[in-house]
């Protein structure tokens, strides 16, 4: 009797461990996540004590009418696609020439990993400066080097001004690409490329025989990490163009926050979430059957 | 044949030098924007458009102190301080306890608890703040320090549970039972073994929720109005829309921003990368 009541003492006791947790995960994770499919189902301006159900409407109108939404879409998209090809292809080859056992490497490697430390804050401000079509660095050097000509206010223009946002975006982000890929070529034994010198392969042989197959998870989980990230680009957005020139640089986080705080459509901003949430475990699945086709063959 | 070791040292030699010259620019343009940064925060609000050097000449450091006190930039940097701290504290405690639960102790339930805080961690969902921001409503948080801090120690929660348990559950068995002869209550074991052996990972987790405090946004901006109660990254955006072409002092306060995570950084930096490698090649 005495040891059942001792057992019954101990697994209250656990249940008392792990109780600021769950009561921190129910509060801040599970009730938004249900919260938001109820939500999202009704018009409701945040501060009205009732809210009217529309049932799917929302979704409907998201989906089918919402030409800012879906441009906004496009935008992120954008930038991801610039930023898995040319962000992570410079990661690569980077971490490529780091790898070869360089002098100085791990110098490189401190420096590449500063602008990711960075808050989208921060490296936005510093570089709506050097961008600044009236003072800013970047048309005073175009001056000075006769390329004035070409001097634009780059973030206000709407031809330039996405790019201009996706270069920031991964001027911040690809030291951590660096990190990981170069994690990953470390780990490949160095016996198997001798051994593939030994047979007189060549370079280019070896990194497309040895490298790109044993790389294969790590560039799954890089390009994974950039799609969810980038995506969900907002910092650099809000602290360069604001969502301008008109909506040229809309992202959807930046459509959300405007229906939530803007507009105070508090239902339809959740709608949008939920929208926007499906899309990305799509792109996630996608991403992951690509790998796995990769690996068969 | 000692002519053709020749040539092959030149080629790779300039092989070398080339890849040198890559990665020397690549850095430039990493440190760059920084130096251009603390360069402005020192120039005047009439140099700073006309002398486009790196070098400001003159150093104009009142800048930060105008930054610090009529930038509200000092108010801005306690309270990041002050998040910062608390966040990180806060969930470490809360984190540990539930680890070393989940790694040690028995109990009805315990998976499900579990996974579900490892599918916290996987499944993103964008648009939560709004839910987050009703709640916060609800419970007379919005706009207090505390629901600042809370849903932040909710953000990180998930992985340094999964980090502190896989942690535990490599320390032995007999460590503990000695422990416990001596008298220690399970709440003891957790505070005076579990916690001291856990240091690197603790490190790890303390690093990265502290880069992550330092530099959040999205939540100060929703849930905080009040001037007196907002972090650095909130007090930057507020700043820029009511002084938008005061460059030398944005920089300032960007500046006075930067330096702590920079500092951070130099001296975390093998943790830091450690923590990424770790995850990657486990991942």
């Amino acid at each position: 009797m005495n040891g059942l009541l001792a057992n019954f003492k101990d697994k209250g006791k656990a249940y008392l461990f792990i109780l600021p947790a769950v009561a921190m995960l129910g509060l801040f994770y599970i009730y938004p996540f249900f919260k938001i499919f109820q939500l999202s189902l009704f018009e409701w301006d945040g501060i009205s004590k009732t809210m009217s159900f529309v049932g799917f409407a929302q979704f409907h109108d998201i989906i089918f009418n919402n030409k800012i939404w879906w441009q906004s879409m496009w935008h992120a998209t954008y930038i991801t696609l610039l930023a898995l090809i040319l962000q992570n292809g410079l990661a690569l080859m980077l971490a490529l020439f780091v790898d070869r056992g360089i002098k100085y490497g791990n110098v490189y490697r401190v420096i590449f990993f500063l602008p990711p430390v960075l808050s989208g804050i921060v490296v936005g401000l510093v570089w709506n400066w050097i961008f600044n079509g009236n003072y800013g660095l970047l048309n005073y050097w175009l001056t000075k080097i006769g390329l004035g000509h070409l001097a634009t206010t780059w973030l206000s223009n709407p031809k330039t001004a996405l790019t201009c946002v996706a270069v920031i975006h991964m001027w911040k982000g690809f030291g951590w690409g660096f990190i990981i890929l170069l994690a990953g070529l470390q780990n490949i034994p160095r016996t198997l490329y001798e051994a593939a010198r030994i047979d007189g392969a060549s370079g280019w042989d070896v990194f497309k025989r040895i490298t790109v197959p044993l790389m294969i998870p790590v560039f799954v989980l890089v390009m994974v990490l950039t799609v969810l990230g980038t995506m969900q680009i907002y910092d650099i957005i809000v602290s360069t163009t604001g969502g301008g020139p008109g909506y040229h640089t809309e992202v959807p986080v930046s459509r959300i926050l405007a229906r939530m705080l803007g507009n105070s459509q508090f239902g339809y901003a959740c709608a949008m979430g939920i929208v926007f949430g499906v899309v990305l475990i799509l792109l996630s699945i996608i991403q992951m059957n690509i790998s796995k086709h990769m690996k068969q063959t | 044949m000692r002519h053709k070791i020749d040539r092959y040292d030149i080629k790779n030699f300039f092989a070398g030098l080339s890849t040198h010259t890559v990665l020397i620019l690549v850095s430039l343009t990493c440190i760059f924007p920084l130096l251009w940064m603390v360069s402005s925060s020192l120039k005047t609000q009439q140099t700073v458009f006309k002398n486009m050097n790196l070098w400001p000449g003159v150093f104009n450091w009142s800048n930060f102190a105008t930054a610090w006190t009529q930038g509200g930039f000092g108010i801005y940097f306690l309270n990041s301080v002050f998040y910062t701290i608390t966040v990180v504290i806060g969930l470490i405690l809360v984190a540990s306890l539930a680890a070393y639960a989940f790694s040690r102790m028995r109990f009805p339930g315990k998976n499900l608890f579990y996974y579900t805080f490892l599918a916290a961690m996987m499944i993103p969902i964008p648009g939560a703040f709004v839910a987050l921001y009703v709640l916060l409503v609800k419970l007379g948080l919005v706009n207090t320090r505390l629901g600042y801090i809370l849903p932040q120690i909710n953000i990180g929660l998930s992985l340094a549970i999964y980090i502190l348990k896989t942690f535990f559950d490599e320390i032995p068995k007999d460590i503990e039972d000695s422990a416990k002869v001596d008298g220690c209550s399970k709440l003891g074991v957790w505070w005076h073994i579990a916690l001291p052996i856990a240091k690197p990972a603790i490190a790890v987790i303390a690093i990265f929720n502290t880069l992550a405090v330092w530099n959040e946004y999205i939540l100060a901006m929703i849930i905080l109005q009040d001037k007196t109660k907002m972090p650095l990254q909130r007090g930057l955006m507020i700043f820029q829309g009511a002084h938008f072409t005061e460059y030398p002092l944005l920089m300032s306060g960007i500046t006075i921003t930067v330096i702590p995570v920079i500092i951070v950084y130099l001296f975390m930096q093998k943790h830091i990368i450690q923590g990424i490698t770790a995850g990657a090649v486990k991942g």
